[in-house]
């Protein structure tokens, strides 16, 4: 453990993304908050199950019984930062769009059609 | 080991690749035929799962990873009836949705097909899993998916903005949910839901396990939009395209409340087994959201619009009886889901069937125009009973085993919330109903545009378009007519709340269940006492609606002057912006850790 650093990092990262995305005007700019957001879930988990001195994972030729970092919660990141950037994409898709037919990027200006 | 359990997420997948593949060369009708046998294929893939499920949980090991020693090393699916049950039931609202749209929804069919198809690939896939992160990951698969059908219609200012509103929402929710998962993960090493759970019952719940709770409950709240996590769902809901409503309004909202309840039930209850104060924090979200989405729903002109809200209170509803935290009040709850579910997709066609026709969906634009579409009318009609719960319906079912769950955990008042609830969605439908249908009421709003009605040719109702509704409708009420049905639900919620067998039927491979306790019949008179109150209540509240000159003058007067000052600033409140809904979220967040922190100290 790295004590509790990399715990607020997360939080912290957390936190101003979530500010981004509330106060954001700009669809683009709202995306890459949540991005920003999202990556404090890959801070905690990557912290969750860090190894002070460990190696990677790799058990070919060491002893049994050497210290390593958790392997799993690599591969959880790593499916988090797919799905993380399937979500940006089509939110970006998205706000294409928005732009392409309706000339903004401002949340706030898009209004429905018929209500 | 036969690889049934794998199938019904394995064949939308591979034909969802192949119709995005085949798409420049395949003919339109060809498509559409191969994604309607592919979503009528996994629904009857998810039956039998059902059947198989009910005398001992379906566990299912992918690549034969088995526990060794009761420890969890692969990745499971566990089924049992309550999973499968939501599984088929989105099965049976993919094959409805993609009947309806044989003849109505003209676009890029290959691709919205595979979308779908994906969609509800994930879904079921959530529904059966027995891994908390597989539970995750197929929960963002279902989203993705969901998002982009909700964008669909590009050319829609409304429905964009809808659909980013959804997506940005539910991301954040998502994040909730997975660090819920990473704070379980760092303190007992396992993703398996059994697993978590045997780790984690040694003993009470400290402050890390009631934040990972919060975490994931927050998390799969949003996607229930219970509120106030409710603010994106009804621009994302009533502006996509009909297709896609019906399984947003039938299936969706309710996947976030099974998955609190899974999770609660296969990992949480043991630990927080002596909260005594879980049950108030629940029913706090569950009454806030049954009255808020009944009281938006009656404020609704955008016929779409109302279900979405109908759908939100009756998330409310679900949740009360899932709140309840007892077998019974979980039988009830699931029971309930489905068959709403049933009732709201049949709606949600029929209000896509208007819309196609009179090419408007405005319930004060389209006064008196629905006159040569009677029966859909009468199909409105009957799902407005459907929702109120009136018998023979099986929400009248499942609310009469709810209304019991909460007589015996000691919240009698709740019979009192459902009969309000039922009253304001019913009305609503109701009062739709007749001014559009019948022409009814005072002309209020925009006067009705278009041509004249008497010159407009209307194209012809297909079957393909009537018969979905009419079936869903159907399975509604035989499902509340089957005999034995309630004792087989009964049984599916002592299983589903039953967190040592569960554990010992996913680590151990333990066989059937042991027979059941014999259990009363439940007591039909009351609930259907009730029923009726809320049925004539809601009759009552739409003729009060539509005529509002035959109250008296000063008591007209007075509820006008109550009621327009609030009903405008809720509409203000839900006026769909996307920092607003990201902005509620944190307060709920907020709101309700203070509660879970107050009754866990």
């Amino acid at each position: 453990m790295m004590g509790f650093l990399p715990y607020l990092v997360a939080a912290w990262l957390l936190l101003v993304g979530l500010y981004g995305v509330v106060t954001s005007r700009n669809l683009v700019h709202a995306i890459t908050c949540l991005s920003v957001a999202q990556s404090s879930t890959y801070i905690l988990l990557l912290s969750v199950g860090f190894e002070r001195g460990g190696t990677a994972p790799i058990f070919l030729d060491v002893p049994v019984g050497t210290k390593a970092v958790d392997p799993v919660v690599g591969a959880l990141t790593l499916t988090d930062v797919v799905v993380g950037a399937t979500v940006s994409a089509l939110l970006l898709a998205l706000a294409v769009q928005a732009y392409k037919h309706h000339g903004t990027l401002d949340p706030e200006r898009l209004k429905p059609e018929r209500d | 080991m036969d690889a049934l359990p794998a199938l019904p997420v394995a064949v939308p997948l591979l034909v969802a690749a192949a119709l995005v593949g085949l798409a420049p060369v395949c003919p339109r009708r060809v498509a559409d035929a191969i994604a309607l046998a592919a979503a009528a294929g996994v629904t009857v893939l998810c039956l039998l799962l059902l059947a198989r499920s009910f005398d001992a949980p379906v566990v299912y090991w992918f690549g034969d990873w088995t526990p060794r020693e009761g420890i969890a090393l692969g990745v499971a699916f566990a089924i049992d009836p309550v999973g499968a049950a939501l599984a088929t039931l989105a099965g049976v609202l993919a094959t409805a949705a993609l009947t309806f749209s044989w003849r109505i929804f003209e676009a890029v069919r290959t691709l919205h097909h595979g979308l779908m198809l994906v969609f509800l690939a994930g879904i079921v896939g959530f529904c059966l899993s027995g891994d908390l992160f597989n539970m995750f990951v197929f929960y963002e698969l279902f989203s993705v998916a969901a998002y982009a059908l909700a964008g669909y219609q590009t050319t829609d200012p409304g429905s964009v903005r809808g659909a980013l509103n959804f997506a940005l929402t539910n991301s954040v929710g998502a994040i909730f949910v997975l660090a819920g998962i990473a704070l379980l993960y760092g303190r007992t090493g396992a993703l398996n839901l059994a697993q978590l759970g045997q780790s984690l019952a040694t003993g009470p719940a400290d402050r890390l396990v009631v934040v990972a709770f919060l975490l994931l409950m927050v998390g799969f709240f949003v996607k229930a939009a219970v509120v106030p996590f409710h603010f994106w769902l009804a621009d994302a809901y009533a502006l996509a395209p009909t297709v896609v409503g019906v399984i947003f309004a039938g299936v969706v909202s309710e996947l976030g409340l099974y998955a609190v309840a899974r999770v609660y039930w296969t990992v949480f209850s043991a630990p927080l087994a002596g909260v005594e104060g879980l049950t108030g924090v629940l029913l706090v979200g569950a009454v806030a959201t049954a009255l808020l989405g009944g009281v938006m729903c009656v404020l609704q002109h955008h016929l779409a619009r109302m279900l979405a809200y109908a759908t939100v209170s009756h998330v409310g509803l679900t949740l009360a009886g899932f709140a309840l935290l007892s077998p019974a009040g979980a039988a009830g709850a699931v029971l309930y889901l489905v068959t709403d579910g049933l009732v709201k997709g049949a709606l949600f066609i029929t209000v896509g069937i208007v819309d196609h026709h009179l090419r408007d969906i405005d319930e004060r634009r389209l006064q008196g125009r629905g006159r040569h579409l009677l029966w859909a009318g009468a199909l409105l009609v009957v799902g407005a009973f459907g929702l109120a719960g009136a018998p023979p319906f099986g929400t009248f079912l499942g609310k009469a085993l709810m209304e019991e769950a909460a007589l015996e955990a000691g919240h009698p008042w709740l019979i009192g919330l459902f009969v309000v609830v039922a009253a304001l969605t019913s009305a609503a439908l109701l009062r739709a109903t007749g001014r559009v249908f019948l022409g009814l009421g005072p002309r209020q709003g925009p006067a009705p545009r278009g041509p004249d009605e008497a010159a407009v040719r209307h194209p012809h109702v297909h079957a393909t378009q009537v018969a979905p509704a009419v079936l869903l409708l159907a399975a509604a009420l035989a499902i509340g007519l089957a005999p034995g049905l309630t004792e087989a639900v009964q049984k599916a919620g002592d299983h589903f709340s039953d967190r040592p067998a569960y554990a010992a039927a996913v680590l151990e491979g333990a066989g059937e269940h042991g027979p059941a306790a014999p259990r009363p019949p439940p007591h039909l008179a009351g609930p259907a006492l009730w029923a009726l109150v809320s049925g004539l209540g809601g009759l009552g509240l739409a003729l009060v609606a539509l005529f509002p000159d035959r109250l008296p003058g000063d008591l007209r007067g007075r509820l006008a002057r109550a009621s327009g000052p609030a009903a405008a600033a809720l509409r203000g409140l839900h006026a769909g912006q996307i920092g607003d809904s990201v902005t509620w979220l944190v307060v709920g967040m907020a709101g309700f850790g203070a509660m879970l922190a107050l009754v866990t100290r």
